[in-house]
């Protein structure tokens, strides 16, 4: 038996209002108002698939040890990277350590879904522990219908040789080389097809069979499935389809298309797992997905899923953290969607001495710090002699990571001189609990709100990015402990 | 401990540029301009002088690295030149350099002098740079104004002192050095400001306004010293000797261990006991004549006079309300307007404050000349942040004091 014995979900706190969206962009192309509702997802500037992966992960992992782990597969479409395996990146954020199988999934909408169906058979086949991934931030140009429909986010899993939370039960994908939209090599955006034709041609034609084929396989009829997965944003596909196999009503799950939009290539797996944090033990949820064919996924939850609901963030509470942006020109900048005038001091050279990432690759993108064992004294980053005046033992620091550590603010400012993408940059010394303490920048704070004693915890962000070279460069972040809700 | 400096080195000329904006000068200008003061000053040829040291701390901007341009621009005689960096406390650092070489019989009469070029980056402010490559990725996105204006945060949470207190006592501190920088014809800035100005001015980083921030200048710095013995030799009567030089550099203790609380400076607090220690003075408060403190920023000023046990720890605030900081008050302090309004050309800045102490114990600082007549008189400058920096603190007074 295979299943999943653990999921995270992260939706970014941004919800960018497409009100403000449509305001700015309707007197150019009209049918826009149509979208003029709710809002969306947006990464901050220091966010993207990566970061996302590793938030949702850490989510999916918070109360698991993170050894053993077999393989990481991270599914997205939005890598940071064309050459530099992104998964690599994710796993050294997460300290799996170096005796893992690690492999992007990309390339299609479907490989979010498509990555999972493998992961499910590598687990069977071979056995786990697997961490699988899916992340999505596309970008989109400005005044399309897709900057309002697509939203960031990201979904993980834990899979292994047990039922765990959800069974695996079946799983059946075809392959269609059907073009509705497609990204040429080197190009920013999408080109997509007339959606009449995408709706009639696509979906409706493509995906049926492989819903009744899924049920077939797990020798299920169409009233065993309590929750029916399908990320679309055309009007009324997800219902014709559950129509035409003969879904419930009641099983069409909410594709949140208000709450956080199209997550892309983990929208399926952000939507498999709202739907884990509100299904009973015995339901079924079918996840399925569309993109040059489809893939669909059975799966039952089970006795252990109600205790799990309790400890994760996943996409509900990711969902209630958060903060409207009615501010359509900072999503343009923050996504480089329009030439912006970033100053002098923006242009100091940010290249990146790779021989100093890779010595320095713990600390930089694991937060790995020391700890001394001759007097405890945990420190960042860890060095040849102890910090702690009475000690100063020289080669006696073990690993020490920070990233799980909470802290408090010892000091802070919000700076407006130094370069910042989203100004005033926050920053101040950090004071951990469990001892050591670190000058580091602040993300997920708004002005005005910083005070000495507020609770931190350490997220995975950019630091920058190398614009000449385009190199993203990750660090860690101070952020608030449940960040506020704001209306 | 060991005998220290005391009395052991003595002041032979000094010399400043007029700081500033110096749009029209090179460099290697401002440093014959400094040099030339100081020459005259001290009464001696450039060939009597064995050595020198000389400060810049963004020298990338200017004349890049090493001793050369010094050399070049004085045509010194194939004399020793070494180059010195130490963040802000640099200019320190070269009088450091020159006065342990007079000390140690090395050589006879030695020149520290200090320069910096930093009106050519195209914009206001500090020119941002690089911070060493492993730095680089992992510092925060810190600032000067930013990194200091974090001591404002965490003295105010240690002390209980409201923000508006606070931001009333260095807004006192501000206008205090721009009342003192109008009566100094070198000083960068010298227009009088009011406490209104300083509090309706932009943020630059939280607290840290506009007025809370020193300029940026262009400007030139130097000190030739010699023995006592030989500066009598010379002519010279009234001697100004060097009490104390020590300096303080952060281990990472403050960084990176539990027990600084982020609203002080470890290091001046241990290089201001040893500098109190080598000088003889048991009551700083009483026996210090006037301070020339760094004031990169009002609230470095603020804590910096509570860490040279001068005013009490959580009292500075009353202390700076009270003038007792002020041109006419018990201890001056930046009476030639500071880095505030002096100006901050980096490499020259230590030598600057030396200098105004100078002229002060001399009676030849014009305007801005204190009356009562100074004896001992305190130079603390400082690079860094607060969370890591280097505190350099030099005492000069009258020879025998």
């Amino acid at each position: 038996m295979v299943g999943i014995a653990s999921f995270g979900g992260y939706i970014p706190r941004l919800r960018l209002s497409r009100k403000a969206v449509v305001e700015a962009n309707g007197w150019f192309n009209a049918s826009l108002r149509a979208y003029a509702r709710a809002e969306r997802a947006i990464c901050s500037w220091d966010e993207d698939s990566l970061t996302m992966a590793v938030d949702a992960a850490r989510d999916a992992l918070a109360d698991r040890r993170r050894d053993g782990f077999r393989a990481l597969y991270l599914a997205t479409t939005s890598a940071p990277f064309e050459d530099r395996q992104n998964a690599g990146i994710v796993a050294e954020a997460l300290r799996l350590g170096e005796d893992l199988s690690t492999m992007d999934v990309g390339a299609s909408q479907r490989a979010g879904t498509s990555g999972l169906i493998a992961a499910l058979d590598a687990v069977a086949a071979r056995g786990g522990p697997v961490l699988y991934i899916a992340a999505e931030k596309r970008r989109a140009a400005a005044a399309s219908p897709h900057e309002l429909l697509y939203g960031d986010g990201a979904a993980a899993f834990v899979l292994d040789r047990d039922d765990g939370v959800a069974k695996f039960i079946a799983s059946r994908s075809s392959s269609v080389d059907f073009v509705d939209h497609f990204k040429g090599k080197g190009r920013e955006f999408d080109y997509n097809w007339e959606e009449r034709w995408i709706r009639d041609e696509g979906y409706l034609k493509i995906v049926p069979p492989v819903l009744k084929g899924v049920l077939a396989e797990a020798k299920l009829t169409p009233g065993d499935i309590t929750h029916f997965c399908l990320p679309c944003t055309l009007p009324r596909v997800a219902q014709s389809l559950a129509r035409a196999v003969g879904f419930a009503e009641t099983s069409l799950r909410p594709n949140l298309d208000g709450q956080c939009g199209d997550t892309g290539t983990a929208h399926p797996l952000v939507m498999l797992v709202h739907a884990l944090q509100e299904a009973k033990p015995g339901e079924r949820i079918l996840v399925a997905s569309f993109g040059q064919g489809c893939d669909a996924l059975i799966f039952e939850a089970t006795a252990t899923l109600p205790a799990m609901q309790k400890t994760r963030q996943g996409v509900l509470g990711s969902l209630s953290r958060r903060k409207e942006e009615t501010n359509y020109a900072r999503y343009l900048a923050f996504n480089d969607l329009v030439k912006m005038e970033r100053g002098l001091r923006a242009e100091v050279d940010k290249q990146t001495q790779l021989s100093t990432l890779y010595r320095k690759k713990d600390m930089l993108l694991a937060l790995v710090g020391g700890k001394c064992e001759r007097c405890g004294t945990v420190q960042f980053p860890k060095s040849n002699i102890c910090v702690n005046p009475n000690c100063r033992a020289m080669h006696s620091q073990v690993d020490q990571p920070f990233s799980e550590f909470t802290g408090r603010v010892m000091s802070f400012t919000a700076d407006n001189l130094t370069y910042c993408p989203d100004p005033p940059a926050h920053y101040g010394m950090v004071q951990f609990a469990e001892g050591g303490r670190m000058m580091v920048d602040f993300t997920e704070v708004d002005p005005g709100r910083v005070e000495v004693g507020m609770p931190m915890r350490m997220v995975f962000r950019i630091k920058e990015v190398d614009p000449v070279r385009g190199f993203t460069k990750y660090f860690w972040k101070a952020a608030p402990i449940g960040a506020a809700k704001e209306s | 401990m060991a005998k220290g400096i005391r009395d052991k080195v003595a002041i032979l000329g000094m010399g400043c540029s007029k700081f500033g904006e110096r749009w029209d000068r090179e460099a290697d200008d401002l440093i014959v301009e400094a040099y030339e003061e100081a020459l005259k000053d001290a009464g001696i040829e450039t060939s009597q002088i064995d050595a020198a040291w000389f400060s810049t701390a963004i020298e990338e901007q200017h004349v890049g690295k090493s001793g050369v341009p010094l050399a070049m621009a004085l045509r010194l005689p194939y004399i020793p030149v070494t180059r010195v960096e130490n963040y802000c406390a640099s200019g320190s650092e070269a009088f450091r350099g020159a006065t342990y070489a007079v000390a140690s019989g090395a050589c006879d009469i030695a020149l520290a002098l200090g320069v910096e070029k930093l009106k050519d980056t195209g914009y206001g402010g500090l020119p941002q740079r690089g911070r060493g490559a492993l730095n680089s990725m992992f510092w925060a996105n810190v600032s000067a104004p930013g990194s200091f204006a974090q001591l404002a945060a965490a003295y105010r949470a240690k002390h209980g002192v409201s923000r508006d207190d606070l931001k009333k006592a260095m807004a006192h501190i501000s206008v205090k050095s721009h009342d003192n920088g109008a009566r100094n014809p070198k000083a960068h800035l010298q227009n009088k400001i009011t406490e209104e100005a300083v509090l309706k001015a932009p943020m630059v980083a939280e607290p840290l306004g506009l007025f809370d921030c020193c300029g940026v200048s262009d400007g030139s710095a130097c000190a030739i010293v010699t023995t006592p013995e030989i500066a009598r030799s010379l002519g010279k009567k009234d001697l100004i000797s060097v009490k104390a030089l020590q300096l303080a550099v952060s281990n990472g203790q403050e960084a990176q261990h539990n027990f600084w609380d982020g609203s002080y400076f470890a290091t001046a607090r241990a290089a201001a006991k040893r500098a109190y220690q080598e000088a003889g003075i048991e009551k700083p408060r009483e026996q210090l004549s006037l301070v020339e403190a760094h004031d990169c920023f009002s609230i470095t000023e603020l804590v910096t006079m509570e860490d040279l046990y001068i005013s009490p720890e959580g009292g500075a605030v009353k202390d700076v309300l009270d003038g007792f900081y002020d041109a006419d008050g018990k201890m001056p302090c930046q009476i030639d307007g500071g880095l505030k309004c002096f100006g901050h050309p980096i490499g020259a800045s230590g030598l600057r404050m030396i200098y105004e102490i100078y002229l002060q114990m001399l009676g030849r600082a014009g305007a801005r000349q204190r009356q009562q007549e100074p004896v001992r008189g305190l130079v603390h400058n400082l690079g860094g942040f607060p969370h890591q920096n280097v505190c350099s603190i030099a005492i000069v007074g009258k020879h025998g004091a």
